[in-house]
């Protein structure tokens, strides 16, 4: 026997570290998933959207007549029809200090603020029968000067938007911390750069989609949404259609992924609920392609002046931002979209040791779609800024950027640790992960094949990256704001009288492998095959109660959660195991479905049989032995308000410098995200999310004319990476489990989208630098590069 | 998308004499149904429009190559598409039925404009003639695309046959453009100036409109990359 007992995470037979076949897997693939799309109910209904085809305008009249009259259409709404049904919604949270917005309705109330908005509902027996009487919907526009540009919005003397805020500023923050005058003013050299993020959006598989089901008789709502939200969406037609909390269900089946288009309040979607309660038929809206263009939430849009000042000998010694995001027309419900902007505020510098910070934030309206939380929110933008100043200081003191990093990255022995924006870092491994990618890389080597190559005329980038990943988010994120956001998980697991395991959980599946993961652990620490754990997800009714999954919180809280629920149940199985046996519940283990003897591992009897004895055979147990054999357990995060994951990216580009062309050629990733569970899952989070990065640098923008229309809103022309421009993208671990959980699980699913466009922004700034030119607009677009190069 | 409602939609799929692709009469014949990964894997295009040959792999992805048919993509006349290029390059002529009867219109006339072409309401491609690359010829296919398989930012498809060479550009106008100017420069000028020559007589050729991806001088100056890419290919 050794001398420290092994922990359940590993035991020989432990799946934590093991990559395996998705249990879910065969059934998706074989088409057998069940997404909102594919349920049909009796009675079913479709509604379709009239949108605004304006930025900005007023609603004179609306015409439904002719509409209406068209064969199966069932009921032509607009604002004044839902009159009375719901309460509005305003996107503020009490701790974000100064944010305002206007309350939002399902349906446009006599003024249109973005092109997209919807303006009326058509409900008929078909989507086509709905599409046909939409267009025959005759709305009288008076159009309206719009705002597209935040810097438009923020000018003086621009209208506000909404009349009662007074202006168009949603919010503002300013951070001061150190002598960053000082700093810059006996800085040996001062860089500075503005930094432009274009708009873009998530492009989901599965598209937004709802179907509401409202029971007069119990009033009961029922809602089958792609939502990564479940327990969210509860509260929130409860609070607004006016419901007992026990009467409103969520069911989330299959999600097609959401990479956070799905968290939000949509008013289309409400609009539906609000259907399906008039109606009292079930009411069902997908939205297509196109209208998800100009509907779903976009992300990104900012406009980052930044300097750095560094010394001789590679101090960086300040950092000053000044940030302009604009996002839509109001605040996006519940979560706002101030916390985009809040997040480059924060986490800008914070991986290096530099004290002087400024940073100063305007996060403006403007008539544009909504922007909100997005994968990654703010990481890609505060991380590329930060590393291309970096980058562009290493260049104005002649030194290796590499070298840069290595000596302003906060040592690995300094946490706990506070930023100058007040993050705190419980323990991160920013230089240990560095020297891991120089070796992975073969930073040398690589920097001897550029100068090769460059000598032959082929010019070659490199491009580094630094970055933190904010991951399991406790209250402080949204609860203390008064949003009905849970930070905590749970997971119910139930031992079935032939062995098997039950497992409902709150954490959400939308592809990523959730049910994988929490299975791995649930197997593990109960001793079963992974195939006798059934995971139960998505169905508030079915589940305990919990956040979701978003900002990277599944494993770190939710396989927490699991984690503890299974030991619970360990201890009731072995209990009852122990009265049936005769033995010390302490003497006894676990291990391949079978009680077996803790010292030398023997047999002793199944879990079958300990399940049927629990639930069938209750006379043949000693008296006064009550089975429990379900166990529950939560988790939430309490020691830190974030668990910080950290890492550094490298890309490895060639540049066509006649035609601005790119073509990425690898892509590494050394990241720290505490316990890897699954390797596999793991991995290909970290490559999706490279994936999406890419995407941000390199191909996504919504292009908007001068009047807010969007020029590019099919996938014709908007650009999402494909598999044919993707590089091979490698993925290393450092390891810092989180302290204050058994697991030591922190998040992985935004770190790739985080640090990706910084990468990729340095390496085409290292190939562009035998030409003294710089890009700095993302994305980088060959007719943005050829404009650098004074080609065009 | 409900982006076009046609009242009528006429299913030419079955219409067996519309596939096929063979050589007639000297002449390679592709049907108007013949589909873009049928043509790309056949040995005869290989042989005797290489050109096609080359640009086959540029449209879009296996899926869409499975269904797009050749007649389709030249009556569709999308002035990025690859297949018009080639076909004015090759002096190709397409075959075009009504009731009223057949005609022959060379692939140069047949391109009217941004999806317009030469084709009557009532009239459909039959099958294109592509007259066999020539002993001694050579193609060259060039496009850049900011993805794989995206319709071209700019593109050339370039034929040179003994005595005759000739350049068209897609993707940078209504329709495929003959870059007549460039070509009598790089015909005419002395080998050391004479690809500088030719782009610059481009300008005469082309007046690209902007786009989303690029604005018309980006084109342009795209243009004349491929352009000095196809010479250096043929001279090679
Ligand atoms: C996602 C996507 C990407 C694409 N990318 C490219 C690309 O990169 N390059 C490229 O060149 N093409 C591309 N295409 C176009 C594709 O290659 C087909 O050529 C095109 O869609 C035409 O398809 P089709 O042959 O089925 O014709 P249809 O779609 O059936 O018809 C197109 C038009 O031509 C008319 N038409 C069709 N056949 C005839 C005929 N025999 N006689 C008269 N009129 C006819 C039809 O009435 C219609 O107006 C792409 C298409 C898609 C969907």
């Amino acid at each position: 026997m050794s001398e420290r007992p092994l922990s359940f995470l590993d035991r020989p037979n432990s799946y934590i570290g093991r990559s395996v076949p998705r249990p879910n897997a065969r059934r998706l693939l074989q088409g057998r998933g069940t997404y909102v799309d594919d349920i049909r109910l009796p009675r079913l209904l479709h509604a379709v959207f009239l949108r605004s085809p304006y930025a900005h305008a007023r609603i004179a009249g609306i015409d439904t007549a002719a509409a209406s009259r068209l064969p199966g259409v069932v009921r032509v709404v607009t604002a004044a029809d839902l009159a009375g049904l719901y309460t509005p919604w305003v996107g503020t949270l009490s701790h974000l200090k100064g944010l305002k917005s206007a309350p939002q309705h399902p349906l446009a109330q006599g003024r249109a603020c973005w092109q997209g908005e919807p303006v009326a509902a058509v409900v008929a027996e078909s989507r086509a029968q709905a599409e046909d009487a939409a267009a025959q919907i005759a709305v009288e526009w008076q159009e309206l000067a719009p705002l597209a540009s935040a810097e438009a919005a923020l000018a003086s003397g621009a209208p506000a938007i909404h009349a009662a805020l007074g202006d168009n500023l949603a919010f503002a923050r300013a951070v001061d911390t150190g002598a960053v005058d000082d700093a810059f003013a006996r800085a040996d050299a001062v860089v500075a750069e503005t930094f432009t993020f274009a708009r873009h959006t998530g492009v989901c598989l599965e598209p937004r989609s709802i179907l509401a089901e409202f029971d007069r008789s119990e009033r009961r709502l029922t809602l089958h949404c792609s939502s990564q939200v479940p327990h969210m969406m509860k509260e929130i037609a409860a609070r607004h259609f006016a419901l007992a909390e026990t009467d409103v269900r969520v069911i989330c089946r299959d999600v097609g992924g959401s990479y956070g288009i799905k968290i939000h309040v949509y008013p289309d979607e409400m609009a539906t609920i609000a259907l399906a309660l008039l109606l009292g038929r079930p009411v069902k809206f997908v939205a297509d392609r196109l209208e998800s263009f100009v509907s779903d939430i976009h992300a990104r849009e900012h406009r980052v002046a930044a300097r750095m000042a560094v010394s001789k000998s590679g101090e960086i010694l300040a950092i000053d931002i000044d940030d302009l995001t604009g996002i839509g027309p109001y605040s996006t419900y519940p979560r706002t979209s101030a916390i985009e902007g809040n997040q480059v505020v924060n986490l800008t510098g914070s991986w290096y040791r530099c004290a002087n910070y400024r940073a100063r934030l305007r996060v403006a309206f403007q008539t544009k779609p909504p922007m909100s939380q997005y994968r990654a929110v703010g990481h890609p933008i505060a991380c590329a800024v930060t590393e291309g100043l970096v980058d562009l200081a290493a260049r104005a003191i002649a030194m290796d950027p590499a070298e840069l990093r290595r000596r302003n990255l906060i040592a690995d022995d300094a946490y706990p640790c506070t930023s100058p924006a007040g993050l705190i870092f419980e323990k991160l491994s920013h230089q240990r992960a560095l020297a891991r990618m120089l070796e992975l890389m073969d930073y040398a080597g690589l920097r001897r094949e550029q100068a090769a190559l460059r000598a032959r005329g082929i010019h070659r980038g490199i491009g580094l990256a630094s970055f933190v990943e904010i991951t399991n988010p406790g209250p402080a994120f949204y609860g203390v704001g008064g949003a009905p956001i849970s930070a905590q998980d749970g997971c119910t697991l139930r031992l079935e009288p032939g062995g098997a395991v039950t497992c409902a959980i709150s954490i959400t599946e939308q592809g990523q492998g959730t049910e994988t993961m929490v299975a791995q652990i649930v197997a593990s620490v109960l001793g079963v095959a992974l195939e006798r754990v059934r995971v139960v997800t998505g169905d508030t009714e079915r589940t305990p109660y919990g956040g979701g999954t978003w900002a990277s919180r599944g494993a770190g809280i939710g396989g927490e959660a699991a984690l503890q629920a299974a030991k619970a149940l360990r201890a009731n199985i072995l209990d009852l195991a122990g009265a049936m046996l005769q033995a010390a519940p302490a003497d006894l283990d676990i291990a391949q479905g079978w009680i077996v003897d803790a010292v030398s591992g023997a047999r002793r009897i199944g879990l079958d049989e300990v399940g049927r004895a629990g639930y069938f055979r209750g006379d043949t147990l000693p008296p006064g032995i009550q089975p429990e054999l379900v166990a529950t357990r939560h988790h939430q995060p309490r020691d830190y308000p974030f668990a910080f994951t950290n890492g550094v990216q490298a890309s490895w580009l060639e540049l066509d410098i006649e035609t601005g062309f790119v073509r990425l050629l690898k892509h590494w990733v050394v990241e720290d995200c505490g316990r890897v569970v699954s390797p596999l899952l793991v991995d290909e989070q970290i490559r999706g999310g490279v994936v999406q990065g890419l995407g941000g640098a390199l191909f996504e923008e919504c292009l908007y004319d001068g009047e807010g229309q969007l020029l590019n809103g099919t996938l014709a022309d908007y650009l999402v990476p494909m598999a044919g421009e993707m590089p091979d993208i490698e993925v290393a671990h450092v390891m810092t489990p989180l302290a204050g959980t058994e697991l030591g699980a922190k998040g992985a699913g935004e770190a790739g989208t985080a640090g990706a466009p910084a990468a990729v922004m340095n390496a085409i700034n290292d190939a562009l630098a035998p030409f003294g030119a710089t890009v700095a607009e993302q994305p980088f677009t060959p007719a943005r590069i050829l404009r650098a190069l004074g080609r065009t | 998308m409900r982006l076009s409602e046609p009242r009528l939609l006429i299913d030419i799929n079955h219409v067996a004499v519309l596939g096929g692709i063979e050589e007639r009469g000297g002449a390679l014949r592709i049907g108007a149904l013949a589909r873009h990964s049928e043509v790309g894997a056949s040995p005869l295009v290989a042989r005797l429009a290489p050109l096609v040959h080359q640009a086959i792999p540029h449209i879009a992805h296996p899926a869409i190559r499975n269904r797009g048919t050749f007649g389709g993509s030249l009556a569709h006349a999308d002035p990025a598409a690859e297949l018009p290029a080639c076909a004015v390059a090759l002096d190709a002529v397409l075959l075009l039925a009504s009731r009223r009867g057949e005609r022959k219109v060379a692939a140069r006339d047949f391109f009217r404009g941004i999806y317009a072409t030469a084709l009557a309401p009532d009239e459909i491609v039959t099958a294109i003639e592509i007259p066999p690359a020539p002993a001694g010829g050579r193609s060259v296919f060039l496009e850049l695309a900011r993805r794989r398989g995206d319709y071209a930012i700019a593109g050339l498809a370039a034929a040179a046959r003994p005595g005759d060479l000739r350049l068209v550009f897609f993707g940078v106008g209504d329709r495929p453009i003959e870059a007549k100017a460039a070509t009598a420069a790089l015909q005419r000028e002395p080998a050391a100036g004479r690809v500088a020559a030719a782009q610059a007589a481009l300008a005469r050729d082309l007046d690209p409109p902007g786009d989303l991806q690029a604005d018309g001088a980006t084109k342009l100056h795209l243009a004349r990359v491929l352009l000095g890419r196809a010479a250096a290919a043929l001279a090679a």
